[in-house]
C-alpha cells in the first residue's frame, strides 16, 4: 500500500483551523465586547470608565508591583542555585535539579492549599496578605526561573571563565563581565515566565491573600460574572500590558549572535 | 648563563584517583620557545594548566622567577594563555576581547605633589592607553581595523589571531599556547607556525607551547619536552631529540624509525638483524640494546654490495620522497629515498655508523607484586594465574591436601604469602577471548621491531603493565586477555618469615 503523502500546505490546515477558532475568533469576540455597550452598540464607555476609575487603576498597579516583587525575588533566589548547579561537577546534580523542579509536577491547587494550611497553622493567614501572596507566587514560579537560567548557564563554555581569570579578572569581574551577560537570554526568558503569570494568577492571591488581595486576573473573573463588556476591556488592556512587557524584555527577538562564536 | 623563568620541582598531579603527572621536574629558560610534545593523554596540557594556575599540583612546587607560585590563582600570575578552542568572549567585539585583560589591570603611576615629593598611586589604565595597546596588539597579529567586528564573523584563523592578541596585549612574562593550531587546516597551520615564531622573536618573551604534532614541535621550538604517561621522556633541542632519542618511545614518536633488538659485541660494535656493524654509541659488551635506524639514514645500493640485502615489498610516494619497505630475511626495513624502486626488486642497503642509535631497552622483564592463594595459584596484576609454587622451596612437593611439603618434610601453608612475580618478555601471549588468560587489559602501546612487535597491555583496575613481544599485529586499545603459561611464572618470596604449620 502506498503511504499517502501530504504536502506542507495540507498539513497546515488543522493548525490554521485551530488558530482561527481558538485564537483569532475569541480575540475578536473580546475586542467586540470591549468596545460595545449592553445594547451591542459601539461605545468607548468601558475604555474611558476604566481609566477614570481609581479602583481599577490601583488594581493594575498592585498587580504590576506584586508581579515585579515576585519576579525579583525569584531571580535572586534562582540565580545562585542555577549557577552552582551548572558549574559544579556534582554527580548528583541532576537529582538536585529534579528536586527543585518536582513541585511543578504536583497539582497547582493542591500545592497552594497546602501552603494555605501551613500558613493557617502558623497563624499568619489573613495577617500578612501581601507577603503571603508574594510568598506563594515565589514558591510556585521558582522552578520556571531556575530552568531557563540553568540551561543558559550550562551553555557557557567553561574555558571562558578560565580565559577571564587568565586575563587577570577576579571572581567579581568574571561574574559581571562574562557570566551575567552570557546568561542574559536565560534571565529574559525566566522573567517572562514568572512576571506574566504572577500578574494574572489569582488563585494564589485569593487563597493566600485571604481574598483581600485583588490582582488583575481576579478582577476580570469578577466582571465576567456581571459585566462582560468591562471584563473584556480589562482583558484587552492586560493583553496590551503583556505585549508591551514582552517587547520590552526582547522576548520576541531571535537569539541572534548572542553566542554565535561557539563554532 | 640563561635565567630560569619557570621551574617545576617534583610535580605530581592526580585527577580524582588517576595519576596524570608523575613526579615531573624541569625548568624553562627566559625567552625560550619550549614545546611539550606527546600523544594525547600524556599530561602535557595538564602541565600547562598547572603553570597557568587552572589546576593545582597535588604534590611538588612550581617556581616563577624563583618564587613559589604553586597555589597562586590564575589572575595573579603574570602569564597568559592562548586556548585550544580560543575561548573568545562571544558577546564582546574584537576590541573588547583584546582589551579585557587591560581593563582588569592596575598599574603604579608616580606623581609629584605640590611640595615636589613623588608618590605612587595604583590606577586603572586610561581609555587612550588601552586603545593604543589594543591597536598595537592587533597590528602584531595583522588584524588592524577589525576592532568593531564581532567574534562570530571571523574565520578560524582570524579568531586564532584575536586569541593571540588578547594574550600578548597584557605583556605577560610567559605566553602559554595549548595546541593553538589544532583546529586550523594544514596550509593555515604552516603559515601560523611561521607567524608565531616571528611574534616570539619580536616580543622576546618565553613561549610554552603544547602540541601532539612532532613536526610542529621540531619546526618551532628551541627546546622540546617529550612526555608520555605523565612522565618526561626526554628534554632537548629538536636536533638532539631527533638524532639522539633517549628511548624507543621517543624514537618511535618523533619521526619514522626502524627499531630492532641488538646486542653489543665489542667496542663500538653492535649486532642486529644478523649483521655486526660499527656504531658511535658506547655500551657494555654483551649488553642487549634497542637499535634505532632512521629511514633516511639507510642508503640504497646495488644488491651485490650493501650490508643488508633484501627485496622491495612496497613503495609509497610521499611527495618529497618515496617510502620503500624492504624485506631482509625475516626483518622489515623502511627506507626513505628520493629515488623510487620497483616492488620485487632486489636491493642492498648501507648505514653509516652515526646512523645507528643504540639505547638501553626500557623493559627487560615484567615484575609484579603477587599473593599466593589457598589453591596454590598466584594473584597479581588484577588477575589470578596458575603457577608452580614448588619453585619457592627446592625439592618440595604438593601433598594431597594442597599443602607444600619441603624437601625436609616440613608442611607449609603458603596462603596469603607475598611474592614477587617475574614474567619474561617472551613468555606472554594475548587473546581476544576474555576468559582465556589470567587477567585482562587494553593494549596501550605497539612498537614494530623489524620482525616482531613489542606490545604493552595495561590492566584496568590497578593499571599494571605487561610488556612482551608478539609476532602478530594487534591494534592499540584492543581489549585482550593476558596468558602466561604456568611454567613461565617465576616466583620468589618477599619475606622469609613465611607462615609455618
Amino acid at each position: 500500500m502506498k503511504f499517502p503523502r501530504f504536502s506542507r500546505k495540507t498539513l497546515c490546515i488543522p493548525y490554521a483551523v485551530f488558530l482561527l477558532f481558538f485564537v483569532i475568533a475569541p480575540m475578536l469576540v473580546i475586542v467586540f465586547y470591549a468596545f460595545t455597550d449592553t445594547n451591542n452598540h459601539i461605545s468607548f464607555y468601558n475604555f474611558s470608565q476604566f481609566f477614570s476609575d481609581p479602583v481599577k487603576l490601583s488594581t493594575i498597579a498592585y498587580s504590576v508591583v506584586i508581579a515585579l516583587i515576585t519576579t525579583v525575588v525569584c531571580l535572586l533566589l534562582a540565580y545562585p542555585v542555577a549557577y552552582i548547579l551548572a558549574r559544579s561537577n556534582l554527580r548528583k546534580k541532576s537529582v538536585i535539579l529534579l528536586l527543585f523542579i518536582t513541585p511543578m509536577w504536583i497539582n497547582f491547587v493542591l500545592r497552594v492549599n497546602a501552603i494555605r494550611e501551613l500558613m493557617n497553622w502558623i497563624g499568619i493567614l489573613g495577617e500578612a496578605n501581601y507577603f503571603n501572596t508574594v510568598f506563594g507566587m515565589v514558591y510556585d514560579f521558582l522552578p520556571f526561573m531556575i530552568l531557563p537560567l540553568y540551561t543558559s548557564l550550562l551553555k557557557i563554555d567553561p574555558s571562558l571563565y578560565e580565559a577571564s581569570a587568565d586575563l587577570g579578572g577576579n571572581g567579581f569581574t568574571t561574574f559581571t563581565r562574562i557570566t551575567l551577560p552570557l546568561s542574559f537570554p536565560g534571565i529574559v526568558s525566566g522573567i517572562t515566565m514568572v512576571f506574566l503569570p504572577s500578574m494574572t494568577n489569582y488563585v494564589v492571591s485569593d487563597m493566600l491573600g485571604n481574598s483581600k488581595v485583588t490582582i488583575i486576573g481576579k478582577f476580570i473573573e469578577t466582571y465576567f460574572g456581571t459585566d462582560w463588556h468591562m471584563g473584556s476591556m480589562i482583558a484587552l488592556i492586560l493583553l496590551i500590558i503583556v505585549l508591551a512587557t514582552t517587547l520590552l524584555t526582547g522576548g520576541f527577538k531571535e537569539d541572534e549572535n548572542i553566542r554565535g562564536a561557539n563554532l | 648563563m640563561a635565567e630560569r623563568i619557570i621551574e617545576l620541582k617534583n610535580v605530581t598531579k592526580y585527577y580524582d584517583d588517576a595519576l596524570v603527572i608523575d613526579n615531573v621536574s624541569f625548568y624553562v629558560n627566559k625567552g625560550e620557545f619550549i614545546t611539550f610534545l606527546g600523544p594525547s593523554g600524556c599530561g602535557k596540557t595538564t602541565t600547562l594548566r598547572m603553570i597557568a594556575g587552572f589546576d593545582l599540583p597535588t604534590e611538588g612546587q612550581i617556581f616563577l622567577n624563583g618564587k613559589d607560585i604553586s597555589s597562586l590563582p590564575p589572575n595573579k600570575r603574570p602569564v597568559n594563555t592562548v586556548f585550544q578552542r580560543y575561548a573568545l568572549f562571544p558577546h564582546l567585539n574584537i576590541f573588547e576581547n583584546v582589551a579585557f585583560g587591560l581593563k582588569c589591570k592596575k598599574v603604579l603611576n608616580t606623581y609629584q605633589n605640590d611640595k615636589g615629593e613623588s608618590y605612587t598611586k595604583k590606577e586603572r589604565l586610561s581609555k587612550a592607553e588601552i586603545a593604543a595597546k589594543v591597536k598595537k596588539a592587533l597590528e602584531i597579529v595583522d588584524l588592524e581595523g577589525f576592532e568593531k567586528r564581532s567574534v562570530a564573523t571571523l574565520s578560524g584563523g582570524q579568531q586564532q589571531r584575536v586569541a593571540i592578541a588578547r594574550a600578548i596585549v597584557n605583556e605577560p612574562q610567559i605566553l602559554l599556547l595549548d595546541e593553538p593550531l589544532g583546529a586550523l587546516d594544514l596550509k593555515m597551520r604552516k603559515e601560523m607556525q611561521i607567524e608565531l615564531k616571528e611574534i616570539h622573536k619580536r616580543l622576546g618573551i618565553t613561549f610554552i607551547y603544547v602540541t601532539h604534532d612532532q613536526e610542529e614541535a621540531l619546526t618551532m621550538s628551541d627546546t622540546i619536552v617529550v612526555m608520555a604517561d605523565g612522565v618526561v621522556q626526554q628534554i632537548g633541542t629538536p636536533t638532539s631529540i631527533y638524532n639522539e632519542p633517549a628511548n624507543t618511545f621517543v624514537a618511535d614518536f618523533i619521526g619514522e624509525s626502524n627499531i630492532f633488538n641488538g646486542i653489543v659485541t665489542g667496542n663500538h660494535r653492535v649486532k642486529f638483524c644478523g649483521k655486526t656493524l660499527d656504531c658511535v654509541d658506547d655500551f657494555e659488551r654483551n649488553e642487549a640494546v634497542d637499535v634505532v635506524v632512521r629511514p633516511e639514514d639507510l642508503k640504497m645500493c646495488p644488491p651485490d654490495r650493501g650490508t643488508f640485502k633484501g627485496e622491495v615489498i612496497s613503495v609509497v610516494f610521499k611527495g618529497i620522497h618515496y617510502e620503500i619497505t624492504v624485506q631482509v630475511g625475516k626483518y622489515e626495513f623502511v627506507v626513505q629515498s628520493t629515488e623510487s624502486r620497483e616492488v620485487g626488486e632486489k636491493i642492498g642497503m648501507d648505514v653509516a655508523p652515526d646512523g645507528i642509535h643504540l639505547m638501553k631497552p626500557k623493559y627487560t622483564t615484567n615484575l609484579f607484586d603477587g599473593v599466593i592463594t589457598k589453591h596454590n595459584t598466584v594473584k597479581f596484576a588484577d588477575g589470578e594465574f596458575e603457577c608452580d609454587v614448588t619453585q619457592l622451596y627446592p625439592g618440595s612437593r604438593i601433598d594431597d591436601e594442597e599443602y607444600l611439603v619441603t624437601a625436609a618434610g616440613e608442611r607449609i601453608d603458603l596462603t596469603d604469602a607475598e611474592v614477587t612475580v617475574e614474567v619474561g618478555l617472551n613468555d606472554v601471549s594475548i587473546s581476544d577471548d576474555e576468559n582465556a588468560g589470567g587477567t585482562t587489559g587494553h593494549i596501550i602501546s605497539i612498537i614494530y621491531k623489524g620482525d616482531h612487535y613489542r606490545l604493552i597491555v595495561r590492566t584496568e583496575e590497578n593499571e599494571e603493565d605487561f610488556v612482551f613481544t608478539s609476532d602478530d599485529l594487534w591494534n592499540e586499545n584492543d581489549y585482550v586477555s593476558v596468558i602466561v603459561p604456568k611454567d613461565k611464572i617465576k616466583l620468589s618470596l618477599k619475606n622469609t618469615e613465611e607462615k609455618k604449620r
